[in-house]
């Protein structure tokens, strides 16, 4: 009997001390760091426009909410098994993942790019890369983009996990190309390394693929916590608050932010 | 349970599985050709010898095989931009694909680990075997032909299935770098889907049946080949 008391005590102070440290909404991103949207410094803090972004909204929704890091390609279904409350990490609202997920409103936009060898064809078409190395960040939008556009006009692809790794490619001259977000890619161009490249050109649009813009991903069930984002998100724009994010990362003209009023 | 995807990344699944047999089988194959040599300097070398074979099996058995893959995949091939010229005239070899890296990666590490083995294995042949061979007249070749290597080898084969078991349980981590192995694979199915356990399942299904066709294959060797125990 004593030994069940005590177990008992056990688990109401395991209880009560999980709570505590549960916050009130979880949201999911990139595990592999997505600078200047999402990213972890050395201390393991996040920062980052899309974190302070999800700060920003959730005090509109007065919620305490926290980021946890998840592999981008298992993103979709751990948001299904209820790992956590919603994503919040550059989700590019495409045909595809709306089939699955609800979708908030559009709180940036960001266009898709090629960036190549600095002085590359700046008027390119898909059979400009006949032949040429692709590198893609794997399960994005624009992956599939590339899978659709350029690889049936002889593009060869490869695929990684981060970000991080392609840009470390074409530095490496391992791939030619890199079709990416443009205001994500910003941090490495602006980087000493990243001067051996530029932004040739936005990608022609496809909607269904790369989708209207980035929203926050919720189950689809999830209708109330929609409802109450949509709302945080107007207030937030309203108060100007995308827009300080953009000028304090210096993203200012990279990317549209969620309209005012 | 939903398994409609099957039929559309089956060959996907083939060419992924295909990467991996090749990874594993030549890595084994190599890896134990190079663990001869390693093993032997180790236990019969100068002392130059002895020391780079022992420093490379404790580098191989002292680092995580994921650590040692990435050194030399984007570690080297951070390394390009740096070397003047090499754009120029070594194209070929910075456009060498991921596959190639993964492929020493794996070899290497193997020979690591079975040198180590083999070390133990050609110290352990008794003293008094080497000896009558030398008191035929054998010289020292011969010795290791006719006498010690075997010997070491047949001590070697019972636990050779363990290892190539272990290599392939490790096969998932050319997944990090650009190659389409079978996790590769099972990841993009996964990403397309948007399904996590069917394809995991799949996946795990198919590890067990390679891990039981390489039980059975070394028990086939072994029940062939007489080892006293």
């Amino acid at each position: 009997m004593k030994r069940f008391k005590t177990l008992l005590i056990a688990a109401a102070a395991f209880a009560a001390f999980s709570s505590v440290a549960m916050a009130d909404i979880v949201f999911g991103t990139d595990a592999a760091p997505y600078p200047p949207f999402t990213s972890q410094n050395a201390a393991g803090e996040w920062e980052g426009w899309e974190y302070e972004a999800m700060l920003g909204v959730c005090a509109e929704m007065n919620e305490k909410c926290t980021m946890v890091p998840i592999a981008w390609d298992g993103i979709i279904p751990a948001l299904l098994e209820k790992k956590f409350d919603g994503i919040f990490g550059s989700m590019a609202m495409n045909d595809k993942r709306k089939l699955q997920i609800n979708f908030s409103e559009m709180y940036y936009d960001s266009t898709t790019v090629v960036i190549g060898p600095k002085g590359g064809e700046k008027n390119f078409t898909p059979e400009t890369f006949n032949g040429k190395t692709i590198g893609i960040q794997a399960g994005t939008s624009n992956a599939n983009y590339v899978e659709k556009y350029y690889v049936p006009t002889g593009a060869i692809v490869k695929a990684y996990k981060g970000q991080d790794e392609v840009n470390a490619d074409l530095l490496a001259g391992r791939i030619d190309f890199i079709v990416a977000d443009a205001v994500a890619l910003k941090p490495f161009l602006d980087s000493s390394e990243g001067a051996c490249c530029d932004v040739l050109g936005a990608v022609p649009m496809d909607v269904a693929i790369l989708g209207n813009g980035v929203g926050v991903g919720l189950r689809k069930e999830d209708t109330a916590l929609l409802e109450k984002i949509n709302a945080a998100i107007k207030a937030f724009a309203n108060k100007g608050g995308f827009e300080a994010l953009s000028k304090k990362y210096k993203l200012e003209g990279l990317m549209l932010t969620a309209a005012k009023g | 349970m939903r398994w409609e995807w099957l039929p559309k990344y089956l060959p996907n699944l083939m060419f992924g599985l295909g990467i991996t047999l090749q990874i594993l089988v030549i890595s084994v194959v190599v890896g134990f050709l190079l663990a001869i040599p390693v093993g032997l300097s180790q236990v019969n070398g100068s002392r130059f010898s002895k020391t780079i074979a022992g420093g490379f099996c404790s580098y191989i058995r002292g680092t995580p095989l994921l650590t040692q893959i990435w050194l030399l995949y984007y570690g080297i091939g951070s390394l390009f931009p740096l070397i003047p010229g090499m754009r120029e005239n070594y194209m070929w070899l910075i456009r060498l694909d991921a596959y190639w890296y993964v492929l020493l990666a794996f070899t290497l590490s193997f020979a690591g680990y079975e040198a180590e083995i083999m070390r133990g294995a050609f110290l352990s042949v008794p003293k008094g075997e080497l000896e009558a061979a030398r008191a035929f007249g054998m010289n020292s070749g011969k010795v290791l032909r006719r006498v010690w290597l075997p010997s070491a080898v047949l001590k070697v084969l019972p636990t050779l299935a363990g290892e190539v078991i272990g290599q392939l349980k490790s096969t998932p981590l050319i997944f990090t770098v650009p190659v389409m192995d079978m996790m590769s694979v099972t990841s993009k199915i996964r990403q397309d889907t948007y399904l996590t356990y069917e394809p995991l399942l799949f996946l795990a299904a198919i590890y067990l049946i390679l891990t039981f066709f390489i039980t059975r294959l070394f028990a086939y060797f072994e029940s062939y080949i007489p080892v006293r125990r």
